[in-house]
């Protein structure tokens, strides 16, 4: 399925800057691209699905980090999940801002479009209203994300030689 | 249950609009006492963050208003700062404006048409299950929306909230290199687009019309999309600098979205049919052959076919992508120079849901001083509303949960950009 000219390593931060702790998934990739992984895609997007499966398709390791609302919240509190199915129900899905993640998982399964594998970092936010800045926890949470993130890539690359 | 006389529905999440908001209808002894949409309005939050700031820095900033059309609020903004500065940019500038706006509507359009509106008329709860029947279909509205994403990163540097422009022009303008793989896909695309409207065209419509006054920008020779002026079909012709003159916005208690009406008259509408209604002499001939052929006649007053005046559009676009790629020169210099200048700069366009307008006030430094944003869904906000009355009415009869439904595609068919004018929908109607 993988596409010969496609990224083999895609990383997707999902979320919007003017949102608080949305901010979260774009607030990791930036701090990742002054890493400067080799071969690696670092992309920021707001989520919305077909744009999900561009950035995505035939890629062999997508990882996608994003915020979330869980309640009752634990800011900063990280959760991984290995994706290879619908990971909302179909009945949750509320809106366009709701058309999200779950609802790219779902297309992509449907047309065959989903990465080889895909990871989901998710970052506990306390506050989504419209504003700049993370709180404090999720602020601190994003070095670990930084690190999860260096770990799933060097997981899955083999080192040289 | 269908035939209480009072009851009240909330529809707690309305589904497939761009953002959300919320809507509740309430009956009383049978007739529709009230429907409101009530919405939360970032736009207002913008027009905050952006005094004091520099007057370079609102096409980026107003950009992040909407992931679906931050070209629209790009393309206004930079209208308005370089009509406070007293600049005028020139043709080539405003040809690669066009062809990036060009990308912008194929996207959003596409967008809309295959994922958010025709799962309705085809009986699906959404695009995914639509995907699992008709996958060609949905391959097909991919393959055209990632034609118009491309077209955005080519000149905009990237797909969403694109870095290539600024006040004055753009950073860099692309060789004509660059935007010619773009006109050969744009052949090919253009039969898709063709084959979308006549896909579109065969749905099944509702039999509803609005007479509603629609508003929408003219621009002498060609449809209107970048630059121009207003015109209505009541006879309004004036300016953006004049656009205050004639709008007014209220608050309304049930949002936070300021409700716009023409002065001295009454709600209005914005948007692609307003655009179709008031232009469509101005569309490519092909456009034109396409719409007719489609049943589009000189106006359009049925919403639930605002799908085929979308999928026309699209059409539309993409003629207009190939001529203008057809055409290119880089501009050079790829920006004119805009020196700070204290003033009021006014500049509307056509985003892909309707009219966008920006008012700057800027002072000798050039610090912006107020801002005012008026997005195509708070002006429709009325109009929706009027309209969902006029359609619960004749459907009292059905229960809760169908109401809601159709009321949701009702909705749908303005494509209202709820995340530029709003937070949340939730839905309720009351028969109490």
């Amino acid at each position: 399925m993988t596409r010969p000219d496609g990224p083999a390593v895609v990383i997707i931060g999902v979320g919007n800057t003017y949102r608080h702790d949305d901010d979260a998934g774009p607030a990791a990739v930036r701090i990742l691209r002054r890493r400067a992984l080799p071969n690696v895609t670092l992309a920021i997007t707001d989520g919305e699905p077909t744009r999900l499966l561009e950035l995505w398709s035939g890629a062999d390791l997508a990882v996608v980090i994003d915020a979330v609302h869980n309640d009752p919240a634990r800011p900063g509190r990280l959760h991984r999940v290995d994706v290879d199915r619908p990971v909302v129900a179909p009945r949750q899905r509320s809106s366009s801002h709701g058309l999200g993640l779950g609802e790219a998982v779902e297309l992509a399964l449907a047309l065959d479009r989903m990465p080889r594998r895909l990871v989901l970092l998710a970052v506990e936010g306390a506050a989504f209203s419209v504003g700049q800045g993370l709180t404090a926890a999720v602020s601190r949470s994003l070095n670990r994300v930084v690190e999860l993130v260096v770990d799933e890539v060097a997981r899955y690359t083999p080192a040289p030689g | 249950m269908t035939h209480r006389n009072d009851r009240s529905l909330r529809v707690g999440a309305l589904s497939r609009v761009e953002g959300e908001g919320a809507m509740h209808v309430r009956v009383r002894n049978g007739e529709v006492a009230d429907v409101q949409l009530e919405i939360y309005e970032p736009p207002r939050f913008f027009e905050a963050l952006l005094r004091g700031r520099s007057y370079l820095e609102p096409p980026d900033i107003t950009a992040r208003i909407c992931g679906i059309c931050p070209v629209a609020y790009q393309m206004s903004a930079c209208q308005a700062i370089e009509d406070a500065c007293e600049v005028s940019v020139d043709e080539r500038i405003q040809a690669l404006r066009r062809l990036l706006y060009c990308g912008e509507w194929i996207e959003s359009h596409v967008l809309h048409i295959y994922l958010l509106h025709a799962p309705d008329f085809l009986g699906y709860q959404s695009a995914i299950e639509m995907a699992a029947d008709h996958r060609d279909l949905v391959e097909r509205g991919l393959a055209l929306k990632k034609l118009g994403n491309d077209i955005m990163e080519v000149i905009g540097g990237r797909a969403i909230h694109p870095i290539n422009v600024k006040v004055g022009g753009f950073f860099r303008a692309p060789a004509p290199a660059e935007l010619r793989p773009l006109g050969e896909r744009l052949l090919q695309a253009r039969d898709a687009a063709i084959e979308t409207v006549q896909w579109v065209a065969g749905f099944d419509f509702p039999d509803f019309h609005h007479d509603h006054e629609m508003l929408a920008m003219t621009t002498p020779g060609r449809y209107p999309i970048e630059s121009g002026s207003l015109i209505s079909t009541g006879g309004l012709a004036f300016p953006a600098s004049a656009f205050e003159d004639h709008v007014v916005e209220e608050q309304v208690p049930h949002s936070t979205a300021l409700h716009a009406h023409l002065v001295n008259r009454d709600h209005y509408l914005v948007g692609p049919a307003a655009r179709y209604t008031l232009n469509s002499a101005s569309l490519s001939p092909m456009a034109r052959e396409v719409a007719h052929d489609a049943g589009l006649g000189e106006q359009e007053r049925n919403p639930f076919r605002g799908i085929i005046v979308r999928a026309v559009e699209v059409v539309y676009a993409i003629d207009e992508a190939l001529r203008l790629i057809d055409g290119y020169q880089p501009p050079a210099p790829a920006a004119i120079e805009v020196p700070p200048h204290a003033g009021v700069g006014y500049g509307i366009t056509e985003a892909p849901r309707g009219v966008l307008y920006h008012r700057y006030e800027l002072d000798a430094a050039g610090l912006v001083t107020s801002a005012k944003i008026v997005p195509p869904t708070s002006q429709n906000q009325a109009s929706i509303e009027h309209d969902l009355t006029e359609f619960v009415s004749t459907r009292l009869s059905l229960p809760d949960d169908q109401l809601q439904w159709e009321c949701e595609q009702a909705i749908r068919n303005y494509d209202p950009c709820i995340s530029c004018s709003a937070h949340f929908l939730d839905f309720t109607v009351e028969r109490s």
